[in-house]
């Protein structure tokens, strides 16, 4: 488990981290490196330079602005999961904050590594796209929002350009309920998800006014699940709405197959996942 | 303390002690073989295969030894020479410390890399360029069997020997077994229920990961080495043997060693060609496994399939027990191999007296060795055994336990009785310990709670298993049997020794042949001499692992080391204490015979008050003028044990389960244990060892899948994908115990270090059977992850049964 050589380094502002990263080929970001140290551990990959964006100032708060959170790069998983605000307005983010990996990994893993690592299994890209946060990318070029649903591109790849750092991803403050299940590797809540969901919705006059679903584990990127918004709104939300919903899961994703499950029972599961979030989701909306 | 020798009952044995290691463990000041930093130390790294059966065209090391920093690539020409890798129980193909022109199995060792850095050495053997030509690979055990193609093309046949009893090796009377149970199958009021199940491969993955440092001193023509071992005087012994050398000219160390569970018993190829490179370079050499060359090339355990049936009446008496399986060796046979399976037979008929025929081949196939791994043997036997009970008592409609004590061999048969291949066992009341189980979990309770919940439309089970172990290994006689040791030039088999030295200051030294890899030792030993000597536990030191000073034993596995380096050390201390004795007698002008040793000194019976400290008793014996005539000074002692038999520690395990039927995930509510393993010196001590082995056992049943793919990969090599469980995974357990001492030690004690492992897999298998079984469910195999238990229930559903 040792990395091939590299260089290291730590610059003390945003302004200079997104100039060292635009004039240096094979430059990454390194945040809590809870999964690119491992990698370059492996030799799977090997950047030539990390810079190191903990130094920061600035980027190590979660914000309350008014319409909307916003959790800075070197927010950990730790911090995302027991913030009060989160919890209010993004339960499904504080969830799967909760459930990934062990204390170790969340006090030193950061909520925006976890969402720019994009790992097929994870918890939180899953949240952020259900509920619709918006991504907030600084270069040496300026800055740029990207919606969530156009963030996830493929297996650990995102719309983030190789010069660009994830500053702070943003949620919005939308009224209603959110929510996250998954069936971890080991079982229970543990380890990274054989498949998950994420969702969000808000319900008014006795009915689900609007939803969004987000699956993780089963497809090659956290995917929205549109068929079940579509089944699900304007229903009451009864759990028989709910489990006709929950069906269409899958409609445009391709299941794919790893060591902890194969496709027809990650099909399943993200069926299951997807029925056990509404419900809870509509418990606490309504 | 009184003055009788004897297992005492007074505080010492028996009584908590806190670990004395810990506080070094805890604050990072023990001192672990990767701590070594020894001048001019070089690293190496192995080029290893990534094919699984392969032709090695050509290795190409010119742009690696170019390299900044690079010593020496080293292929199997360089160390021809030394021959294949020592081995102890030599039957299969040995290893060859470095691969010729063939690979046999994924992560095989084809050149060595001596660099200045380890890094570096990365580096290196990452651009070592071997050419290889792939060939097809034998995994598959039932394909292995069938000699359909040979692992190894100059053998004749995959398969090495089948372990077949009982009685063991007696043709005939094999026969006949096999012709009561042919004839109880033939009764019209007898079922047979048969299971066929995996006993997946498993990776230990000790959380210290193998290291080994090897300098040559040149001018004295000596090696010391550093290993992360289990087997410190077996390693000296190996590598004087490959060298050429005498005991004396090796010294092996093993300082703290970061857990072992059988992969640290072996001698390892690793070892060997660190040995030769620091010769070859004269310079330190080290070598410390990442975490994916323990995964892949340190030895696996496991990895058996077999059919397991069971023949009885339909009220649970049963007629005969089979098991008819093949066990994987893997490509080459280590220190033990081969012999694990044959540990499985001994007790392959558990704590039952029913006619049993077993019967486990031994096969090559292109895969790590496998090798011994907590419980090696027994946790398989097991298994087979209570989960085929298991599927019988479903079958005939009776209580699991019922039937289970309907079968036991009954307590009044000991001592005398002896095991399916007429093994003698040394104590055992095993009826009494499954009541105590079930009394203590209210199992009627628990049965009533789970039919209640039952029919609510959940999937809650309960799981019983009962096991018995052969460990403490004596005995001594096993010499006999082949198990020598003498390719580590050790003659001796399987005793034990102990030294207790009483200073002049009057605290004592304690050196064991034995050390740790987690148990405790230094606070087990320093109770059994502070029981006999009645010097307080903080003034005793235990030293271990050393092989220029600590007497020969042969090493801590097979939860031996209590039972027979432990009996040796109370032996000795017995011995010092007949001579302070005469000591303290000299000095109170008293005879020897009226002296009570107590209050951390000893005086005169009936005079308490005329008191001599343990100082005073060394002092005398530091001062040889002053001592009577014919009274050599010093005081200490050295002490041999040879036990006369194993020991067969015991128990009875429960578990409760429900299982979400919408995703196969289980999740285990309870586990209650009540095991046997004769007398406790450190309850503390042995119920962590019960936790470990337990974590272990219900990490195979849950977790762990050490198997290989078709293609002779092994996609494991990380706990990402090798999940291991944590405390998080596990619930409180619930630790109980009866105790039936052994009279084969004078400590009473049997062993602990396994018993958890050998009990727990079947337990939580059964329990997740029991639960799934409305639905048809009939078995699952390990690791029960959710996808598989999904996949039995939607079998069951759709097929209204499954095999
Ligand atoms: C033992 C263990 C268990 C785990 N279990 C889980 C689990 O159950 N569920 C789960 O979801 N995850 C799990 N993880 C992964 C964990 O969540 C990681 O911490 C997370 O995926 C990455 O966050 P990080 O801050 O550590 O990022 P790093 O490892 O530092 O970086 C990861 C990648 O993201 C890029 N990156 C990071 N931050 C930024 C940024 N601000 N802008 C641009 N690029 C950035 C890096 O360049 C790199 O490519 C586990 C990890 C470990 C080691």
């Amino acid at each position: 488990m040792y990395p091939r050589s590299f260089e290291y380094v730590s610059p003390g502002s945003l302004d200079e981290a997104t100039s060292v990263l635009a004039s240096t080929e094979g430059a990454k970001v390194l945040a809590g490196g809870m999964s690119l140290l491992p990698l370059m551990k492996l030799r799977l990959f090997s950047p030539d330079v990390l810079v190191d964006i903990g130094r920061i100032p600035g980027l190590s708060s979660i914000s309350d602005r008014g319409d909307h959170l916003a959790i800075g790069a070197m927010v950990s998983h730790a911090a995302t999961a027991s913030d009060s605000a989160i919890a209010e307005h993004a339960a499904a983010l504080a969830t799967a904050a909760s459930w990934t990996g062990d204390v170790q990994v969340r006090n030193q893993g950061t909520t925006c590594g976890s969402i720019a690592h994009a790992d097929i299994a994870a918890d939180q890209p899953s949240a952020a796209l259900a509920l619709g946060a918006t991504m907030v990318a600084a270069s040496a070029g300026g800055v740029r929002e990207i919606a969530a649903s156009d963030f996830f591109v493929d297996t650990l790849t995102t719309a983030l350009e190789p010069g660009e750092i994830l500053t702070e991803i943003r949620i919005p403050k939308q009224g209603g309920a959110s929510a996250y299940e998954k069936l971890g590797r080991r079982g229970g809540h543990t380890d990274y998800a054989v498949a998950g969901a994420a969702v969000w919705l808000d319900v008014s006059d006795g009915a689900v006014s609007s939803a969004r679903v987000a699956l993780t584990g089963v497809g090659a990127k956290p995917t929205l699940a549109e068929g079940v918004v579509e089944a699900l709104v304007g229903t009451d939300g009864s759990d028989s709405a709910i489990a006709a919903a929950s069906e269409r899961a899958l409609e445009g994703v391709t299941v794919l197959d790893d060591l902890f499950g194969t496709v027809e029972y990650k099909a399943h599961l993200a069926k299951v996942m997807t029925r056990r979030a509404l419900q809870q989701a509509v418990a606490a909306a309504t | 303390m009184g003055g009788g020798v004897g297992v005492s009952t007074t505080s010492v044995l028996g009584g908590v002690v806190k670990r004395r290691e810990d506080p070094a463990l805890i604050r990072g000041t023990g001192l672990y073989v990767d701590d070594l930093q020894l001048p001019g130390m070089l690293h190496v790294a192995f080029v290893r295969s990534p094919y699984a059966h392969a032709r090695v065209v050509s290795v190409d090391a010119s742009d690696a030894e170019a390299m900044d920093g690079v010593r020496a690539v080293y292929t199997a020409a360089d160390v021809a020479h030394l021959g294949d890798l020592v081995t102890q129980v030599a039957v299969g193909k040995l290893r060859p410390l470095l691969a010729g022109d063939k690979v046999n199995h994924l992560g095989e060792a084809v050149a060595m890399v001596v660099a200045d850095s380890r890094y570096g050495a990365r580096d290196a053997a990452d651009a070592v360029d071997v050419e290889y030509d792939p060939l097809d690979p034998v995994i598959d055990l039932k394909e292995a069997a069938s000699d359909a193609a040979l692992v190894h093309e100059d053998m004749e046949s995959n398969v090495l020997l089948a372990w077949e009893g009982g009685p063991w090796g007696d043709e005939e009377a094999i026969a006949a077994t096999q012709q009561t149970i042919a004839d109880a199958k033939g009764r019209d009021d007898t079922v047979s229920v048969s299971i066929e199940a995996v006993n997946q491969r498993l990776l230990p993955m000790p959380m210290e990961p193998r290291s080994v440092v090897a300098d040559w001193n040149v001018g004295y023509g000596r090696f010391t080495v550093h290993s992360s071992t289990q087997i410190a005087h077996a390693l000296a012994g190996g590598i004087a043997q490959t060298f050429g050398l005498s005991l004396t000219d090796v010294r092996c160390i093993a300082p703290e060693v970061g857990g072992g569970f059988g992969c640290k018993l072996n001698v390892y190829n690793d070892e060997i060609l660190v040995c030769f490179a620091s010769q070859q370079l004269g310079r330190p050499v080290k070598f410390t496994e990442t975490r994916r060359d323990a995964a892949g090339s340190t030895i696996h355990g496991r990895g058996w399939v077999a059919t397991a049936t069971i023949t009885g009446t339909g009220d649970g008496q049963i007629l005969g027990y089979e098991l008819d399986g093949i066990a994987d060796m893997g490509a080459y046979s280590q220190n033990f191999t081969v012999a694990i399976p044959f540990l499985g037979l001994f007790v392959g008929a558990g704590q039952y007296s029913f006619p049993t025929h077993w019967k486990v081949a031994c096969v090559h196939t292109h895969t790590m060795t496998t090798d011994a791994y907590r419980g090696a043997g027994r946790p398989e036997a097991a298994y087979y055994l209570e989960r085929a009970i298991d599927a019988y008592a479903r079958e005939i409609g009776v209580d699991p336990a019922e039937v289970r004590r309907k079968n036991f061999i009954p307590a009044d048969q000991f001592p005398g009785a002896a095991t399916h291949i007429g093994f003698p066992m040394d104590t055992g009341d095993y009826e009494t310990n499954l009541d105590a189980l079930l009394e203590t979990a209210g199992y009627e309770d628990l049965k009533a709670e789970r039919d209640r919940l039952r029919a609510e439309g959940r999937l809650v089970g309960l799981g019983l298993a009962t096991y018995v172990e052969v460990c403490g290994f004596g005995p001594s006689a096993l010499v006999d049997l082949g198990f020598s040791w003498a390719a580590y030039k050790i003659p001796s088999g399987f005793s034990g020794s102990g030294l207790v030295r009483v200073q002049a200051d009057g605290t004592a030294s304690v050196i064991i042949g034995t050390g740790p890899t987690g148990q405790g030792h230094q606070t087990t030993w320093a109770q059994i001499v502070s029981n006999q000597l009645g010097i307080p536990v903080e003034n005793i030191r235990v030293s271990h692992g050393d092989t220029a000073e600590s007497p020969l034993g042969i090493g801590t596995f097979g939860s031996r080391s209590a039972a027979v380096d432990g009996s040796a050390t109370y032996e000795a201390a017995n011995k010092v204490r007949a001579k302070a004795a005469d000591l303290a007698a000299h000095l109170l002008e008293a005879s020897a015979d009226d002296i009570v040793f107590a209050d951390g000194g000893a005086h005169v019976a009936g005079s308490p008050d005329q008191q001599v400290s343990w100082s005073d008793i060394a002092t005398l014996a530091y001062q040889p003028h002053r001592l009577p005539e014919g009274m050599e000074g010093g005081l200490e002692a050295h002490a041999v044990f040879s036990p006369g038999n194993a020991t067969w520690p015991f128990g009875s395990h429960l578990a409760l389960v429900e299982v979400d039927g919408d995703t196969g995930d289980v999740k285990l509510l309870r586990y209650i244990a009540m095991d046997d393993c004769g007398n406790v010196i450190n309850p503390m001590i042995v119920d962590g060892q019960i936790h470990g082995g337990l974590a272990q056992g219900i990490g195979q049943a849950m977790f762990e899948d050490g198997d290989y793919e078709a293609d002779g990969n092994l996609l494991k090599w990380s706990f990402v994908e090798y999940p291991l469980p944590t405390s998080a995974d596990l619930p409180s357990f619930e630790l109980h115990r009866t105790v039936t001492p052994t009279d084969i030690n004078p400590l009473g004690v049997k062993g602990i270090g396994e018993a958890g492992t050998i009990g727990s897999a079947q337990t939580v298998v059964n329990a997740v059977v029991d639960a799934l079984s409305p639905l048809g469910v009939t078995h699952v195999d390990m690791p029960l992850r959710p996808k598989r238990v999904w996949a039995a229930i939607q079998a069951a559903k759709t097929n209204g049964s499954v095999s």
